[in-house]
């Protein structure tokens, strides 16, 4: 009565995965099913690529544990099960001035998701990571209940960012960020190209910042954009929040290069040469995508892929390159961002770090996935590194370096599963754990 | 709109159906008694619900095939001001090849779809007589509209439900109370999860809004999404020499 044979896909649809899943409604069959046997779980699939995917294997949908725990509206710290989306969170508080302290681009995105990516938003530069703000977490591990906390050094760094290897996220505690309300007062100006770009972000001063840029731009132009700067002010939003939804996949034109140029034209000049304010609800900002229902339909049937890689400060020069390629490649998506991090992260394999952070949308049509891998191996040479919750392409050999404690993580993860029961698609694809127990070691004989 | 003045009381609680009703009463300031088997659930999902703006959650103790679990949610209840008003979710389909291999099972089915739940109801109806108002909502199923070869003994225990809650509507309607009779179509729960051949398939949080609506407007019977009521139409008027040799 648990177990329904079924099609997974990344968010870019792209990655495709085929296995048995079960979707508990209650912590108590949760458990039951992992005490059978440790399997990977997830949650709105939300992550790009193959993160949430797992083959041929079992695994657990999350979004029907959803509910908030506990709440105290005097310290704004929060209880919620892993599969409550981010965005409910901020919407249920917001009344009572407090916000989760982090969102990522999409409101949709599960708790448990926010942690095991270690998520930044676009006040990563002010408050850091997702992970830094929370306080505790429960992990069902096989027939094992544990609940780590910051002071568990080693296992709640593996946890936080560590891509669901230690564990099933049941739950989690999180200190949730106060405000004064739900709006957002938002500063739009154009940016003409990429070092004025960079100047601008050494120069932002508010809490919220973050940069579009027109990845079909040449020459002169190149990294030409708008940076948006926000703070949050008093005022509850009271409008309908009406969304959309793309109803079927796009045709493949839709997203073509001349297109995309045109695209990008408007929306650069949408923003007067002076600039302007505007006060918008907050999940305007934060999820600008989220009004639009299936989104990833307007790359067609094939889907897409995103590249997401941050560089330090010191190589940000390495984006121009990467920018060129892109623009000259002319399969960008009119989805492209640029925004300036701080040095916050929580977990072995956070992707945060000080520096300059890419995303660029590409359809998965023609030669993207060279193209991406390209500027994997560019991140990589820069001392830079890709963000997993957004690839779908990159070979193992590419990620080695990126992460300087891989092994850390590796040592924690292979202790607690062993048998690599928790390994999703990207774990495997990446060969993130090192060569899986059956496999034997070298030079051992037959 | 239900209001904080009221107060739910919810059976069969732990159910995801019932999960977004308890939500959407309590984001109304309801106060709601989540009544089911799994304590450690209700619990969370009280803490939910008061979280969602619920005046008061409860969870509280209730077995369909023990009526002496019935009577301190009915204790409950009286103590509470206000209108009383109640929704049933509780029930249980085994397929009906597990029926077939063993007969005794249709016992429990009928006890968690109908003779349970209209017995809590009996208890219930002389508070709503008292208080001269309050909504009961029964859900049911498109199955019990006819018996079908798939499921004909679950199917038989809510056609069972539906007609008791029809003569508590005639009860209940002079003494100013109310019953909306729910029949979901297909709807994503665990019951649902693993069965092949569904389609058309509804989000629980549609059937929790389509029920409060029709509590709203008073209704008397809906059928949710909406057009069950023209599927059913259909498959109630097939003529039975026909429909006997079909297996849909």
């Amino acid at each position: 009565m648990s177990w329904k044979p079924l099609e997974t896909m990344g968010w870019g649809r792209a990655s495709a995965a085929f296995g048995d899943v079960a979707r508990p409604e209650r912590v108590a069959h949760l458990k039951k099913l992992l005490s059978l046997g440790a399997m990977p779980a997830f949650g709105m699939r939300r992550s790009y690529g193959d993160a949430p995917l797992t083959s041929s294997e079992k695994s657990l949908d999350m979004t029907r544990l959803d509910r908030v725990l506990d709440f105290d509206a005097a310290t704004g710290l929060v209880h919620v099960e892993a599969g409550l989306p981010i965005g409910d969170l901020g919407r249920m508080f917001a009344a009572q001035d407090w916000l989760p302290p982090v969102s990522p681009g999409t409101g949709f995105a599960t708790i448990g998701g926010c942690i095991a990516n270690d998520v930044h938003g676009k006040n990563h530069h002010v408050v850091g990571s997702f992970g830094q703000h929370v306080t505790e977490i429960t992990l069902i591990q096989g027939d094992k209940t544990r609940v780590i906390t910051p002071n568990d050094s080693a296992e709640f760094q593996a946890t936080v960012g560590g891509l669901g290897q230690t564990g099933v996220i049941a739950s989690a505690k999180i200190q949730m960020m106060p405000c004064k309300g739900d709006l957002m007062v938002l500063t739009e100006r154009r940016i003409d190209d990429l070092d004025e770009f960079f100047m601008a972000f050494e120069d932002a001063t508010k809490d919220f910042t973050v940069g579009w840029i027109d990845a079909t731009a040449k020459g002169d132009r190149l990294g030409r954009g708008v940076l948006e700067e926000g703070e949050i002010t008093s005022g509850v939003n009271r409008s309908s929040g009406k969304t959309k939804s793309v109803p079927f996949n796009a045709p493949a034109w839709a997203l073509s290069a001349p297109i995309v140029r045109l695209f990008n034209e408007l929306y650069f000049r949408r923003v007067p040469r002076s600039g302007r304010t505007s006060v918008k609800p907050i999940t305007d900002p934060f999820f600008p995508l989220d009004a639009i229902h299936n989104w990833n339909r307007l790359y067609g049937k094939a889907g897409f892929n995103q590249f997401q890689c941050v560089v330090p400060l010191n190589a940000k020069d390495s984006l121009r390159e990467m920018l060129e390629r892109i623009s000259a490649s002319g399969l960008a998506s009119p989805l492209a961002v640029l925004k300036k991090m701080g040095a916050g992260r929580a977990g072995y394999m956070s992707f945060p770090m000080e520096g300059y952070t890419l995303a660029v949308d590409f359809p998965n049509r023609g030669a993207a996935d060279y193209l991406i891998r390209d500027l994997t191996n560019m991140a990589r040479e820069a001392g830079g590194r890709i963000y997993f919750a957004k690839d779908g392409v990159a070979k193992p050999q590419q990620i080695d370096g990126m992460y300087p404690d891989q092994d850390a993580w590796r040592k924690v993860v292979n202790e607690i599963d062993p048998t690599y029961a928790n390994a999703t698609n990207l774990v495997t694809r990446l060969n993130l754990r090192g060569p899986a127990p059956e496999t034997k070691p070298a030079g051992e004989s037959a | 709109m239900s209001n904080s003045s009221e107060t739910w009381i919810i059976l069969g609680a732990t159910s995801s159906m019932a999960r977004a009703f308890a939500r959407k009463v309590a984001a109304d300031g309801a106060n709601v008694l989540l009544c089911g088997r799994d304590m450690d659930d209700l619990a969370a999902s009280a803490a939910d619900c008061t979280a969602r703006g619920a005046a008061n959650a409860t969870a509280l103790k209730f077995d369909a095939r023990d009526t002496a679990s019935f009577a301190p949610i009915i204790t409950q209840a009286q103590a509470e001001s206000g209108m009383i008003n109640c929704a049933v979710f509780v029930g249980s389909m085994p397929t009906q090849s597990e029926i077939d291999a063993a007969p005794e099972l249709i016992e429990g089915v009928i006890k968690d779809n109908y003779t349970g739940p209209a017995a809590f109801l009996q208890m219930l109806a002389p508070e709503i007589e008292l208080r001269g108002g309050g909504t009961v909502v029964g859900v049911g199923s498109v199955a019990g509209d006819r018996g079908r070869i798939g499921n004909y003994v679950y199917g038989s225990a809510k056609a069972g439900f539906a007609t008791y809650l029809s003569g508590l509507r005639n009860r209940l309607t002079r003494a100013g109370g109310h019953v909306v009779t729910v029949k979901p179509g297909f709807v994503d729960t665990a019951m649902t999860w693993d069965v092949e051949g569904m389609f058309l398939v509804a989000a629980p949080e549609k059937v929790a809004t389509d029920i409060l609506k029709a509590v709203d407007k008073k209704r008397n019977v809906i059928y949710t999404p909406f057009f069950w009521r023209y599927i059913m139409l259909i498959i109630r008027n097939i003529p039975e020499f026909i429909f006997k040799k079909m297996s849909i």
